[in-house]
């Protein structure tokens, strides 16, 4: 009752008003509005559990040579594969950079996704070589592409050192290494 | 008549579309195998007539296969329980009770005489590198090792049930249920899960399952994977022709050929219909009275349509 | 205050309080059709009966699937396709459903291209229209992910891989329309969400506007004639039904409409019980696994043409071409530059568009689940790049068209 009074006493008396406190109503509204769409945006994001189940040990002592196992970080699988003696010697200069050593051995150790759209390679072991199913791309021993569609070589996770193992999604000085190197994302 | 003509285009384009992303692709995508009927032309057939009494000699001495095989029909038990048995060989040997039923006798003659060559993975077994098979070739017992065979293979067969007693059930588990668990069946690699009165009762069950599996897992590189949907993601063909041969699929699969007699291949194929396809009887006689109705429908549709459009035309 | 009397009937009472006699006549028996109109004009009335299929065989999948990843593909294969009653039956009306009622917009879509039922005032129809497609395929996408069979799975892997925009490496993005790393239990219970509420809301009110949008321009006829509604309206009211040019929404176009759903329903209901393998991929009935890729990942039909478009390119421009495939049809009535709102076999070089276009996109379809290799990678390649064309060359050759 009050409220419709007030309102036709604005009505009658100032309309320039009624049309600014109707704009200011709607400003007021809308930051409620924008404030509102943080929350909703917030509960969208990852949950706490989900980010601190971020981290994976992988003991490399474990390993057998030219033999592919897949580990599982984040849910995605990862390649690790021991190289062999004579893997090494015949790698060029192209390919070095991406072996991962460890103690006495050397390592491939990559995200196990092809970086086209996320289907898993298969390791020939004639051929030393990945072959993707779903579009027909191919990487070799070291996970460079040799044939497209993969935009980029096989991604390798943040991973650190530490004794002989290899902790996948703590950033250390190898790994940040190959990326400013422009050898991973 | 135009619209006859416009349905005509719609239905051509839509069946063209139709036949191109289905039979078209599905042609290219997957390799397609004929069935051979079960007929294992690659092993020789038993050329000798056999004698079940001193077959039964045989299977119980010199062939030594209760070493490892029960055979509950004539109440010989297992030397070992499931699980064990995969702890030592990789996988439970089945019992031979119906043996003479399930398997094919080509392929048993085959199998007695040389194991990795019957079950087509001597790409796994190379005995000339020392890597053998679990089942021990049988080598003879100093006669005519064709004879022996022959007469092993009449008793197993002799000891069976008929075929028209053997049901699906035991088809599957006994020729693929020890490798393969079927959950929508309660069936696990050691037997029928069944229900439990105590949770700790039920968990050691699970704890014997999970050890089977790691056996069986280490023996054959992956775990098999359970049956259940197979009659929805692989179909009937598919699921026929890879039992007659995994190897027609992929080449240095570790999984054996199991050599099932073309009659036990029916009856594991029921079985998965079974599990993964229950309602297809239903679906059958649903659909008849679906459809009577359905068109019975259609025709109302039509009569009302031609009696509201009397006057527009 | 109305004035209120005291009521002779349930239907006077009614009447008095939500005018329903007005209601049917607006919404009804004075809502004009145009009589010139053939079969094709009923897939509107098609759509909202699979749509009320797809609502209630869905109403009844809810009481008991699971959103859960350690329960969803069971809740489905074993809950409700053996324990269920009639369980399977609900669910291969949905699935069939899903996959027809993209026939039907396909056919709905291309009528109205053919037909020109975007021009001249009906562009709110068409824009509108567009919209509920891409409701409509959003609702098929997350309703796939449910089952969580092998295919949900990568599908969803693959989709929510294209919001990282190729080189842009949106990652983060990525994870956040995922809520995880990769498709998991976050995942699936946000897609369950927009499958059950908030893309069938936003879908019911899309078909809302569809219709109203329909009201002021009225429905389009076979040759594009402006009938003046309210004389012809006129005329059928004083008597003279057979002379009018226009029709009675219901009974007279109900009844129309109602027949072809009649033989419509012959032909989904064989397909529901006879030969539902088609909208059932049979890989879906592998449960998902992260850690192992279908030999050959493709969607569902009617996303092919979209896919092939992506597929043949390096990854920005496919990305690129693909964004430009998806938003490209809302512009149609802003890229037809010709004046003339006539049948297309009427209209010069856009007759030859069309039926470019149709078969485009039927290549496209092909190719798009074949695997990218040979002859099938060039025809994809080809196809994608006419669709980009004949889009380009719209604007110019109907520029040039002569009025008719």
């Amino acid at each position: 009752m009050f409220a419709n009074i007030l309102i036709s006493e604005i009505n009658m008396n100032d309309n320039s008003r009624r049309g600014f406190m109707g704009k200011a109503f709607g400003g007021v509204a809308a930051v409620g509005a924008v404030a509102s769409l943080f929350a909703m945006k917030r509960s969208w994001d990852p949950l706490p559990s989900v980010k601190a189940a971020g981290f994976t040990t992988l003991d490399m002592l474990g390993y057998k040579e030219n033999e592919l196992v897949t580990e599982k970080w984040r849910g995605k699988p990862i390649f690790v594969l021991k190289y062999t003696e004579e893997m090494l010697e015949a790698m060029d200069e192209a390919q070095k950079p991406r072996v991962i050593t460890v103690g006495e051995a050397s390592y491939l150790v990559t995200l196990g996704l092809c970086t086209h759209l996320g289907c898993i390679p298969s390791y020939e072991k004639e051929d030393k070589s990945f072959a993707c199913a779903c579009h027909g791309g191919t990487y070799d021993i070291v996970g460079n592409v040799t044939k497209s569609p993969p935009p980029r070589a096989l991604d390798i996770p943040p991973f650190t050192i530490k004794g002989n193992t290899l902790v996948l999604g703590e950033v250390g000085p190898e790994w940040l290494k190959m990326k400013e190197n422009g050898l991973t994302l | 008549m135009k619209e006859l003509f416009i349905l005509g285009v719609v239905t051509v384009f839509t069946l063209v579309t139709y036949y191109l992303v289905e039979p078209f692709a599905h042609h290219t995508l997957h390799k397609h195998v004929e069935s051979e009927a079960f007929a294992y032309n690659d092993l020789s057939a038993i050329t000798k007539v056999g004698d079940a009494a001193r077959g039964e000699e045989l299977v119980m001495g010199a062939g030594a296969c209760t070493g490892c095989h029960s055979i509950n029909a004539v109440g010989i038990s297992a030397p070992m329980d499931a699980v064990s048995s995969a702890a030592a060989y990789g996988v439970n040997p089945p019992d031979l009770s119906n043996a003479g039923v399930v398997y094919d006798e080509k392929f048993l003659n085959a199998l007695i005489k040389n194991p990795a060559h019957a079950l087509a993975v001597e790409h796994k077994f190379d005995a000339n590198i020392g890597e053998m098979h679990p089942m021990i070739p049988f080598y003879g017992a100093g006669g005519d090792i064709d004879q022996e065979v022959a007469d092993m293979v009449t008793y197993l067969q002799s000891i069976s049930v008929s075929s028209e007693d053997l049901t699906p059930a035991m088809a599957f588990e006994n020729a693929c249920g020890r490798c393969h668990g079927l959950k929508y069946n309660q069936w696990t690699q050691i037997g029928n899960k069944g229900s439990f009165k105590h949770k700790r009762d039920e968990l050691s069950f699970d704890i014997q399952v999970l050890d089977y599996k790691d056996s069986l897992k280490a023996y054959m590189g992956k775990l098999p994977p359970d049956l259940s949907m197979y009659i929805r993601s692989r179909g009937e063909h598919y699921i026929s022709t890879f039992v007659e041969n995994p190897q027609n699929y992929f080449e240095g699969t570790s999984m054996p050929r199991v050599g099932v007699s073309a009659d036990t291949a029916e009856k594991v194929i029921e079985y998965l219909k079974d599990a993964g396809d229950t309602k297809r009887d239903e679906r059958e006689e649903t659909g008849k009275y679906v459809m009577i109705y359905i068109i019975i429908f259609a025709i109302f549709s039509v009569l009302w349509k031609k009696q509201v459009w009397r006057d527009l035309h | 205050m109305a004035n209120f009397t005291k009521a002779t009937s349930i239907y006077d009472w009614l009447n008095q309080r939500l005018a329903i006699e007005k209601v049917e006549k607006v919404l009804g028996s004075e809502y004009w059709i145009p009589k010139n109109i053939n079969f094709l004009w009923a897939m509107g009335m098609i759509l909202v009966v699979t749509f009320v299929l797809l609502l209630v065989s869905g109403i009844f999948l809810l009481m008991y699937y699971q959103p859960n990843v350690d329960t969803a593909f069971d809740s489905v294969n074993f809950t409700i396709m053996r324990e269920v009653g009639y369980g399977w039956l609900w669910r291969h009306v949905h699935g069939v459903a899903a996959s027809v009622v993209f026939l039907i917009i396909y056919i709905h879509m291309f009528t109205g291209i053919y037909y020109g039922s975007y021009k001249k005032g009906r562009e709110m129809i068409w824009i509108s229209g567009m919209l509920l497609f891409v409701a409509f395929s959003a609702e098929a996408f997350s309703g796939y992910m449910l089952p969580w069979g092998q295919m949900s799975y990568w599908a969803g892997m693959v989709i929510t891989n294209l919001f990282a925009g190729g080189s842009l490496h949106a990652d983060g993005l990525v994870e956040w329309i995922r809520g995880d790393y990769v498709p998991a239990q976050a995942f699936l219970t946000r897609f369950f969400m927009l499958h059950v509420l908030l893309v069938p809301l936003a879908i019911i009110g899309l078909i809302g506007l569809h219709f109203g949008a329909l009201r002021i321009p009225h429905v389009n006829n076979l040759d594009g004639e402006e009938i003046d509604f309210e004389a012809e309206s006129k005329k059928y009211l004083a008597g003279d039904k057979a002379g009018s040019k226009v029709i009675r929404f219901s009974n007279d176009f109900m009844s129309k409409d109602m027949m072809v759903v009649g033989f419509y329903l012959v032909f989904f209901f064989y397909l529901v019980f006879y030969h539902y393998g088609f909208a059932m991929d049979p890989v879906n009935f592998d449960p998902a696994d992260g850690l192992k890729t279908p030999a050959h990942i493709y969607p569902e039909w009617y996303f092919l043409w979209s896919y092939e478009i992506l597929r043949p390119f390096s990854t920005d421009i496919g990305l690129m071409a693909f964004a430009f495939s998806q938003v490209i049809f809302v512009a149609l009535p802003f890229l037809d530059r010709s004046p003339n709102a006539v049948p297309a076999s009427r209209r010069g070089l856009f007759k030859y568009w069309f039926w470019a276009m149709l078969i485009d996109m039927i290549a496209l379809t092909a190719m798009g689940k074949l695997p990218p290799e040979g002859a099938f990678s060039t025809i994809g390649f080809v196809a994608a790049v006419v669709f980009i064309g004949l889009w380009i060359a719209l604007p110019i050759i109907t520029y040039f068209e002569k009025k008719v």
